[in-house]
């Protein structure tokens, strides 16, 4: 399915870089140890600038997941309806990411399950995370 | 006077009541009538020819005339914008005689073509550009007349869409994203509607509930009491009440949000006047005093999407600011018009405001009770978006003609002496607290 590409900006470069290198990285605080995506400059709970990327295992799980029937996004429009679900992060529940999860139809996502990451090819230079089931 | 951006804001809890708690009034509003689109042609149907009917109606129902402002709040709003709301630029080209030469007095409307084209608006000392969406336009219009920047208040809230469609422009329309639409938009999470509905489903998740038997019962209410405004896009457009069965077989838009759970996009203009306590007791109508006013967002987002818990969080802060600051509990709120441009959120707003005793959960049972408008817990009366279009004004109207006693078929038959009503997307705090009573 085509998706828009992301633009990069200072703060996110290094995790679009990372994805292009098939690794999962998530920014993390140094001091008070707290996981926070998307990428502020800032740590949200303590205010540090203290903060690393560090790779995540790759692995969640579904949250919720709606289907976009009617949506805004022009360059998704040919493949509607398509999944749009809320991953959540092994390592902290409270980091969320979208997916579509590509393979599984409509309807049929089932809230809980077990996925994993892997990258998916937006453009010649870019690819973004996505996520499958496991199993 | 430069005054900082958000002077007017009322967004945090511990300040006590309001200082200027019933210090200000509503006296007057008026509403254009509610179009889809506007059809190119008409040239007193533009939306700038609808922000001067409806501030004529809204002066004439406080028996003003307009050298009587001198203060005019007008929203430069645009429904059909690319991502962020700023104005589609979709007027037909080429443009037309003046006053219609631009895009102001087409896709928006700016306080500044308002008062050259208004005739009579001549003793302006307060006309500020930046001037936020309804909900905490109402807000700055109470403030700014508490604090004597103006006596009395125009405030104009232009609901233009064009395009008929809601940000399908832009960077939507393209084939990059970038800042936050990086996160999301490359997922086809292009807003709202999207983060909302995630929100509904963790709801029916924690509470064991289905999406249909929540929000079913409230957007058909909301529909019937839609129709009892005489301007809304319903009456004048679909005048026929939705049921239960249509509702279920409604297209889904996200499922499992539905047709029915979004606000149709509308070409149309609200405005109203505020003026000070004081003047407003020989005005021609029972003044509709302020109580309170608050604003602001919920609170910081913890990562991609919002979840559950962060939205009841940010709307129960929401509910107990408003409460601080008004003086009011709970129990003293006979009407309530909580924002609904899109239906999850009226689960949310009735729980954290514990309207009637409603608590987390009680949603569902609620709303399969008894809330049409002449029973005894007579829910967003004044229709909402859902029922009259995204006008964003149906809250406040209602809950003006609520507390003056002439909401006419939608006249409540319980008391009506207060209101909460809102123009409150997600987690916003912008509530209105009104009064026809500060004797007590």
């Amino acid at each position: 399915m085509p998706k828009p590409i992301p633009v990069p900006d200072e703060l996110s470069k290094p995790f679009w870089d990372a994805a292009n290198e098939g690794r999962l990285v998530i920014h993390h605080c140094k001091d008070c140890d707290t996981l926070q995506h998307p990428p502020r400059p800032r740590c949200r709970d303590c205010g540090s600038e203290n903060l690393e990327w560090k790779e995540v295992s790759g692995k969640g799980r579904i949250s919720t997941c709606m289907v976009i029937d009617d949506g805004r996004i022009g360059r998704m429009h040919p493949d509607q309806p398509f999944n749009l679900a809320t991953i959540i992060l092994d390592e902290d529940p409270r980091v969320n990411m979208y997916s579509n999860i590509p393979g599984v139809p409509v309807r049929q996502a089932p809230e809980g399950a077990a996925v994993e990451v892997f990258f998916e090819e937006v453009s010649p230079t870019q690819k973004v995370p996505e996520w499958r089931l496991v199993g | 006077m430069t005054q900082p951006a958000g002077w007017w804001r009322r967004d945090k809890e511990g300040t006590g009541i309001w200082p200027h708690r019933g210090k200000v009034a509503i006296t007057g509003w008026g509403q254009s009538p509610v179009d889809r689109r506007w059809d190119g042609v008409s040239m007193d149907k533009t939306l700038g020819a609808y922000a001067m009917y409806a501030a004529k109606m809204a002066l004439d129902d406080a028996g003003l005339k307009p050298e009587d402002v001198d203060g005019l709040i007008c929203c430069p709003d645009s429904m059909a914008g690319a991502t962020g709301g700023s104005s589609a630029v979709w007027a037909p080209r080429p443009y037309f005689e003046a006053p219609y030469d631009s895009e102001d007095g087409l896709t928006i409307v700016t306080g500044g073509w308002l008062q050259k084209n208004m005739p009579g608006l001549t003793n302006l000392k307060y006309n500020p550009e930046q001037v936020p969406a309804i909900g905490e336009q109402m807000g700055m219009a109470a403030q700014a007349v508490a604090e004597g920047l103006c006596q009395v208040a125009l405030v104009v809230y232009t609901a233009g869409n064009l395009q008929g469609r809601y940000r399908m422009g832009g960077e939507n329309a393209g084939d990059t994203v970038s800042g936050n639409a990086q996160w999301t938009s490359v997922y086809g999470q292009a807003g709202l509607g999207y983060t909302t509905t995630g929100v509904m489903q963790e709801y029916c998740q924690k509470y064991g509930t289905t999406w249909d038997d929540v929000l079913a019962p409230v957007v058909v209410n909301e529909h019937i009491n839609g129709l009892m405004h005489e301007w809304s896009y319903y009456t004048l457009h679909e005048p026929y009440a939705l049921t239960i069965e249509d509702y279920k077989a409604s297209r889904f838009v996200t499922y499992p949000m539905r047709l029915f759970d979004n606000d149709r996009p509308v070409n149309a203009v609200g405005a109203f006047i505020f003026t000070t306590a004081e003047r407003a007791k020989d005005m021609k109508q029972k003044p509709v005093y302020v109580l309170n006013h608050t604003g602001g967002g919920g609170g910081p987002l913890r990562s991609s999407a919002p979840t559950l818990v962060e939205m009841e969080s940010w709307v129960d802060r929401a509910a107990r600011m408003g409460y601080e600051g008004s003086g009011l509990k709970p129990s003293d709120v006979d009407i309530f018009n909580p924002y609904d441009g899109y239906s999850p959120f009226l689960p949310i707003s009735l729980e954290s405001f514990q309207w009637k005793g409603a608590k987390k959960g009680d949603a569902k049972d609620f709303f399969n009770g008894d809330i049409t408008v002449h029973g005894p817990f007579p829910h967003c009366s004044g229709g909402g978006n859902l029922g009259v279009g995204r006008t964003r004004t149906a809250m406040y109207i209602d809950g003006i003609e609520q507390l003056r006693g002439m909401a006419g078929e939608r006249q409540v038959t319980t008391r009506a002496e207060t209101a909460i009503c809102a123009f409150a997307p997600g987690g916003s705090a912008a509530y209105l607290y009104l009064s026809n009573d500060i004797t007590s």
